[in-house]
């Protein structure tokens, strides 16, 4: 069995994307890796911390990075805004000794310690490259076969480089939906802004690169897509509605976590991967495979 | 002589910034410019922004919607053939005008991430219904109204928790600890 450090982040853990952490879970644990929670861990700040204070949003990271070193473990987490927040700390901890004393000295005030040896990892990444891809195909109990999948990576799941998939044209998704039995739909707009947490202060804005994204998976011909990260399902699920009326579209597509379309084809219960939280309902395109 | 001290002054700061080096670095060539899904709504482009700052137009620069409008997408940082730091240096300038208290007025953005960092900071983690619920209430309450489709959805399948989750009270103070020293270091020097 392998361990990592769980860091689920606000969205999966409690809040409205409780169904990707569930999922996770679930997915994990027949995938054998178990995935312990950090205790006590802290948002990551994401990009409002980023752009407000940048010394104390390294030290949000730092205070998560050195809890995760304390448990001798790597942090795993589903979500890509945490994904960069924490990985930016890390590799600027490194780069930048000024930072590094800077931090230090405030983690000290908290009587913590980082050393610099946590590494950052995605949930995906790991399942990709850690399990693999014949080791998920060997778990698959109901093929996904003649699911026309659109994988959705956005943008901080590759970008900037993390080394583990192309930052322009990613294809671990892709990959994991043939190992499914599935069939991924290539589509122009997979590695995509989809506006972010700008949803709440620029909504026009934002429903205008959900619409491109959305029109650009569908005219490939998907029933449904997925997605590792929280913000993405967001705005792509519960804003389509609010899309198709500033936009007179009519989109009705399906949008899923990677692990929830893992574990259908997984053969585990619509319960378990809380597919009812899905605002646009999964069972138009997965009926057949629940 | 008086413009280069005002020039290398600005470049300075925004230097001392990880990740904001890299304004020393541009040679113009725009590639961040076209490649930015947001540059047609920010009145001044990426590229421009940087020559703007090297040209020491400091309070045009900090007063710019520009970066507030980056979406932190890193397709510039990816593209840039100087290896220049596009998404961070915006994080920086977004810093200093928040130091200078000249964040923009025109889009709501500083107004929303300033909602979410007191949440972050008072709670350690984000409930995502109070935060937004605070940020309307700050900005304009009829737009919570509007919303309110979408908070019904969210509610109906499960999504919406009114319950903030807390750190341990040793977390929660723990954490505060370490950001309180952080702002009294002042920012990164």
């Amino acid at each position: 069995m392998k361990q990592y450090a769980y860091f689920p982040g606000c969205s999966a853990s409690e809040g409205g994307a409780k169904a990707y952490g569930r999922s996770a879970l679930a997915v994990s644990k027949v995938l054998d890796i178990e995935l312990v929670e950090i205790e006590d861990w802290n948002c990551c700040g994401s990009t409002p911390y980023s752009s407000f204070e940048e010394l104390a949003s390294f030290c949000l990271s730092a205070r998560n990075l050195a809890l995760a070193e304390g448990m001798g473990l790597d942090i795993v987490t589903p979500c890509s805004s945490c994904y960069v927040i924490l990985s930016r700390t890390n590799a600027y901890l490194k780069q930048y000794p000024h930072l590094k004393a800077q931090v230090a000295e405030a983690l000290a005030a908290g009587g913590l310690e980082y050393h610099g040896t946590t590494k950052v990892r995605h949930l995906l990444d790991v399942f990709v490259n850690d399990i693999g891809y014949d080791a998920i195909g060997a778990a698959v109990k109901r093929s996904l076969e003649g699911l026309k999948v659109a994988p959705y990576y956005g943008c901080q799941l590759v970008r900037p480089r993390f080394g583990f998939d192309h930052p322009e044209n990613p294809q671990s998704m892709d990959r994991l939906i043939t190992s499914l039995g599935g069939e991924p739909v290539d589509f122009p707009m997979k590695a995509r802004c989809c506006g972010g947490s700008l949803i709440i202060s620029e909504e026009d804005l934002v429903l205008g690169l959900i619409g491109k994204i959305l029109n650009s998976a569908l005219d490939r011909g998907a029933e449904c897509l997925i997605t590792p990260c929280p913000l993405c399902q967001t705005n792509l699920d519960a804003y389509q509605n609010q899309a198709n009326k500033k936009l007179h579209s009519s989109f009705d597509l399906p949008i899923l976590f990677f692990t929830q379309l893992m574990g259908v084809a997984f053969g585990l219960s619509e319960e378990e991967l809380g597919l009812r939280s899905c605002i646009v309902p999964a069972e138009k395109a997965l009926a057949k495979y629940l | 002589m008086v413009s280069n001290l005002k020039t290398s002054s600005f470049v300075d700061e925004i230097s001392a910034i990880p990740g904001g080096e890299g304004v020393r670095n541009c040679i113009q060539c725009g590639t961040c410019t076209a490649s930015c899904p947001n540059a047609d709504k920010m009145d001044h482009t990426p590229s421009e922004l940087i020559a703007m700052a090297r040209a020491g137009m400091k309070n045009e620069v900090l007063s710019s919607n520009a970066m507030w409008y980056c979406l932190s997408c890193y397709l510039c940082t990816v593209r840039c053939p100087r290896g220049i730091k596009q998404t961070d240096l915006m994080h920086a300038l977004e810093c200093l005008a928040v130091r200078e208290g000249l964040s923009h007025g025109r889009t709501l953005t500083p107004a929303m991430y300033r909602s979410f960092n007191d949440f972050v900071y008072s709670l350690g983690s984000l409930p995502e219904m109070g935060f937004m619920t605070w940020f309307y209430m700050l900005t304009n309450p009829l737009r919570a109204i509007r919303m309110l489709p979408v908070a019904i959805r969210l509610f109906r399948h499960g999504r919406l928790n009114v319950k903030a989750r807390r750190l341990t009270p040793q977390g929660t103070d723990q954490l505060r600890a370490i950001l309180d020293k952080a702002e009294s270091l002042g920012g990164v020097s």
